[in-house]
């Protein structure tokens, strides 16, 4: 039935097309048909030329309207965060520039020399200053941005000793995180995957043999203390995932049978962040839309009221459920994070 | 074949008329006019699937997991109740990018446009080895009916997406795609870079020997400088993915350990030891990265050709669009790190790509100011095929400008896989090769079938196709900037992105609307075929060899002798002269000086 309807369609559409064709060929009678463009084409498709100009723009600035506050572009909640969102803004305003006055150029001079019979177009083939000049420029533009880009990313890469990072684990598999805090000694125990028990509960294939995994923690929900830096070493156990945490700027792949790095320094707690007149404004928003759906969202079995908070997001292919696989992180005071932290059992004593 | 391969055959040489017969015209021709057509309808063919794969992904994007009548009749037991299966959403994705990438704007805009245009261009009878010509284009036939057959095996199809990463495409339990689906992809992929590389050797001969007599290298037209230098990337890049793909299959199916170590899946640890996925990355990143430059380059040089004809001006700065090409396909072999600054590599070599990465931009912004500048006091024929090198610019401007972010390795931690490199290289690759693509179909049409593609249907085809790829492109960038991670199959567990569905919702009706608009164009190229206005010899009056040969097509190209070249292919509007262009095999008048650009 469907491929009988979906034949239909095909038929109606082509029929419709070649009607068009028809339409087209009888308002073009008396001029020789001979399907090369002339003055009347020229002049429709130059004006169309200009609609589309106004239409890039109008394109842009709705899209700015609606969908411009980025509240992962602004409020960053890490110390390198506001840096990255400077550089970012920077790149934003050159591409701007140069989008709205080449976009100009491409479609006035479209609309402004649209062919005409008996004209003759300006013998112009060549002119070094001109492109010496349109070299030079970019050359100028891009040596800023690489200059402030990489001290950007050296500042974010090269993680510094000797503030004492918080070292913490970070443990991707299909299709969940967990993760593993280091302990008193700030020390994680050697792991392997092959060390894995499933019937022990070691799951993470920590060395039970190790001195510095014996007060090490394993959860599955990222508490972090605001104000300290904090390292991750990241591993996964069988395929590559990424693990993206959007509002610190922070994302670095995790890939078997290697140890990544991503150091940073959380400067909002939740509590904070929540209170953020910003994020006030998306919660309100995000929940204006979920009350819409109100019916679907509570068959589907999350809460209806969303509130705010951190996450950690897989962003790299990974398989079937890669679309839910996340971890909340909650940033909290120091004081907050030693209580929290207190209740967590130790992993020898998680084993069975 | 002797008549054909002796393409220096001067003045009184005879070209022989074979015998032909059905297969040997129109299947196993060794024809260069006849392969490129082949070429261009299976490009067609495999595009057609492409963006239908794409708007049904959109469309569970938009409305996730809701039943869908499109889903029920196309996908069978992968949709069940016509709810498309998790699985199946990344299948899609993955096909269609390697079917766009591989299938459609490699082989089918560089297949057909190089096979075309390579000999009539430079005047030349046909490619310097007809034979290896055909193979190749066989090659890709089979590797495309390869790829075809793996959607249908019984675990799916490869499912990893397009940059196959293993561990997820090495292990069939991490993925059902990569079971049987992704040993046909491998194969396939191994096919068509045989095939590739093939057509590139043949490219680059017959460009550096059977070039007429007075076609200089600094005579030759811009597409022909494009097709060489992107057969050049070809033959360097493409043999690295084909080592990639069979180490991958060694790793899959003899046990060795070349990307995969230390892995455990579904309770037991497997014996891979020593290898790494980064190594992968390098090797795949090393071709992936130049491809898209081999995507994009012959639409520049079809489109660098259309305006200057359709502008009735030379093409502005013929000298820098050559060295900017020759820049180009330099950097591109040396910036691949860009897709990997958060792979875990060493920060440093992020460094060093973010430079380099950011170079290339110098040489795209000259090309990008010199076709503005050859719109400059033009007198532009708007033809549809202008319009598409209009709109190339375009895009290729809005999307090439977002590299800047991209390419800056502090920036690219943050919307690195977003949906924002979505429309980044949607826009800058996607949309500006199939732009190019286009605009030189509607351009060369009559020199493929002798008849004209209908210009009012071009017209429609072109403003809805147009508006479409913005609406949905443009928004891209900002639900990326917002976060949102590519390759999702749903994004409702995420609460946080909830004010982006009815964004997602507007993108999809755009894709929709953009694909059922390639219906006109497809009505167009397939009736014009039979139906359309027989074409004169040269109808856009340009000044290339191409338009010098008879409309009706002959083996060797043209009946008498080949036409010697007395000036370069930009004389249009030339001072001194009456017409508007003068064609490049016309000798220089007393006096008239070789404008030497």
């Amino acid at each position: 039935m469907t491929a009988l309807l979906t034949i239909i369609i095909v038929i109606f559409v082509a029929v419709a097309i070649w009607q068009m064709v028809k339409i087209f060929d009888l308002a073009q009678v008396g001029t020789t048909n001979t399907q090369v463009a002339d003055d009347q084409d020229n002049k429709i498709n130059g004006y169309l030329m200009m609609g589309f100009l106004v239409f890039i723009y109008v394109i842009t600035i709705l899209c700015f309207w609606y969908i411009g506050d980025l509240p992962l572009m602004s409020n960053a909640a890490s110390e390198h965060g506001s840096e990255v969102d400077n550089l970012m803004i920077i790149s934003m305003v050159v591409i701007f520039v140069v989008q709205t006055i080449t976009q100009f150029l491409l479609h006035y001079f479209a609309f402004k020399y649209k062919g005409e019979k008996g004209k003759k177009a300006f013998f112009y083939a060549d002119n070094n200053t001109l492109e010496f000049i349109w070299t030079i420029i970019p050359v100028i533009v891009l040596a800023g941005l690489i200059i402030y880009g990489l001290f950007t990313w050296n500042d974010i890469m090269n993680i510094d000793e000797d503030e004492d990072p918080m070292v913490i684990e970070l443990y991707a598999q299909q299709f969940s995180w967990k993760a593993r805090y280091s302990g008193g000694d700030n020390v994680l125990g050697k792991a392997n995957v092959r060390l894995i028990d499933i019937d022990r509960a070691n799951v993470l294939g920590v060395d039970e043999e190790d001195p510095n995994a014996q007060d090490d923690v394993i959860v599955s929900e990222l508490h972090l203390p605001v104000g300290q830096q904090v390292v991750f070493k990241m591993r996964s156990q069988d395929v590559l995932h990424s693990a993206y945490m959007p509002h610190f700027r922070a994302q670095m792949n995790c890939v078997p049978g290697m140890v990544t790095q991503f150091a940073f320094t959380p400067t909002v707690t939740t509590a904070d962040m929540r209170q953020n007149p910003d994020i006030v404004e998306k919660v309100k928003n995000i929940n204006d839309l979920r009350k819409e759906r109100k019916a679907e969202i509570e068959e589907s079995g999350q809460e209806l009221l969303y509130e705010f908070d951190y996450l950690l997001l897989c962003n790299k292919i990974c398989g079937k459920s890669h679309y839910n696989m996340q971890m909340k992180i909650i940033v909290e005071t120091q004081e907050e994070f030693d209580a929290w932290m207190k209740e967590q059992t130790t992993f020898p004593n998680s084993l069975n | 074949m002797s008549a054909i391969l002796d393409t220096h055959g001067h003045d009184d040489h005879d070209v022989h008329h074979h015998k032909e017969t059905f297969v040997t015209k129109y299947i196993f021709s060794q024809d260069h006019k006849m392969i490129a057509k082949q070429y261009l309808v299976t490009g067609t063919l495999m595009g057609v699937i492409g963006v239908l794969m794409s708007i049904m992904f959109r469309m569970q994007i938009a409305w996730p997991e809701e039943p869908n009548v499109l889903f029920e009749a196309l996908l069978g037991k992968w949709a069940p109740d016509g709810v498309m299966d998790a699985d199946v959403y990344l299948a899609l994705v993955t096909i269609h990018g390697t079917i766009m990438v591989f299938f459609v704007l490699t082989a089918g805009l560089s297949g057909t446009f190089s096979n075309l245009l390579i000999p009539l261009q430079i005047g030349a009878r046909d490619m310097a080895s007809g034979f290896l010509n055909m193979v190749s284009y066989w090659l890709f036939f089979i590797s495309c009916v390869i790829m075809i057959c793996s959607l249908f095996v019984e675990a799916g199809p490869a499912a990893a997406g397009w940059t196959i990463y293993p561990p997820l495409s090495a292990l069939p339990m991490a993925s059902g795609g990569s079971g049987m689906g992704m040993t046909l992809w491998l194969v396939s992929m191994a096919i068509f870079i045989a095939s590739s590389l093939l057509g590139s050797l043949n490219y680059i001969v017959t460009v550096i020997n059977l070039r007429t007599k007075g076609m200089s290298m600094t005579r030759l037209p811009l597409t022909i400088w494009a097709f060489f230098v992107t057969a050049v990337i070809g033959v360097v890049s493409f043999p690295v993915l084909l080592s990639a793909a069979l180490l991958l299959i060694m790793d899959r199916s003899f046990g060795t350990s070349f990307f995969l170590s230390d892995i455990f899946i579904q309770g037991e640890v497997l014996h891979y030891q020593g290898g790494s996925p980064v190594l992968f990355e390098h090797l795949f990143w090393f071709l992936g990265h130049p491809e898209v430059y081999i995507v994009i380059l012959p639409a520049m040089g079809l489109v660098s050709e259309i305006m200057a004809s359709s502008s009735r001006k030379p093409i502005f700065g013929y000298r820098a669009m050559i060295a900017s090409i020759l820049a180009i396909a330099f950097l591109s072999t040396i910036v691949w790190g860009h897709h990997m600054f958060i792979s875990g590599m060493n920060p440093f070599l992020g460094s060093v790509f973010t430079f380099t990465t950011l170079l290339i931009a110098i040489p795209s912004a000259v090309k990008a100011f010199n076709w503005i500048t050859t719109l400059w006091k033009g007198n532009l024929q708007m033809n549809p095929a202008m319009l598409f090198s209009i709109g190339f610019v375009s895009t290729f401007i809005t999307g090439g400008l977002t590299g800047i972010i991209l390419g800056d390795s502090a920036l690219d931690i943050n919307v690195h896989d977003t949906y924002f490199v979505i429309a980044h290289f949607h826009l800058v690759m996607g949309i500006s090769a199939l732009y190019g693509m286009f605009a030189g179909i509607y351009h060369w049409y009559p020199k493929m079938f002798g008849r004209m593609l209908n210009k009012n249907l071009g017209y429609l085809h072109f403003w809805i196709t147009a508006v479409c790829a913005y609406g949905v492109f443009f928004p891209m960038h900002f639900i990326g900037m917002a976060g949102l991670p590519r390759r999702y199959y749903t994004n409702s567990n995420f609460p946080l992105f909830d004010d982006l569905a009815n964004t997602n919702v507007i993108i999809t009706i755009f894709a929709i609307i953009g694909g059922l608009a390639q219906i006109i164009y497809l009505y167009n190229f397939f009736v014009s075929m039979f139906y359309g206005k027989k074409a004169v010899q040269n109808p856009w009056r340009s000044t290339t060899l191409e338009w010098t040969t008879p409309v009706e097509h002959i083996h060797g190209n043209w009946p008498g002798a080949i036409p010697h070249v007395y000036r370069w292919s930009y004389d249009y509007s030339k001072p001194g002269h009456d017409v508007d262009f003068v064609p490049q095999n016309v000798p220089l008048m007393e006096g008239e000086e070789e404008l030497q650009h």
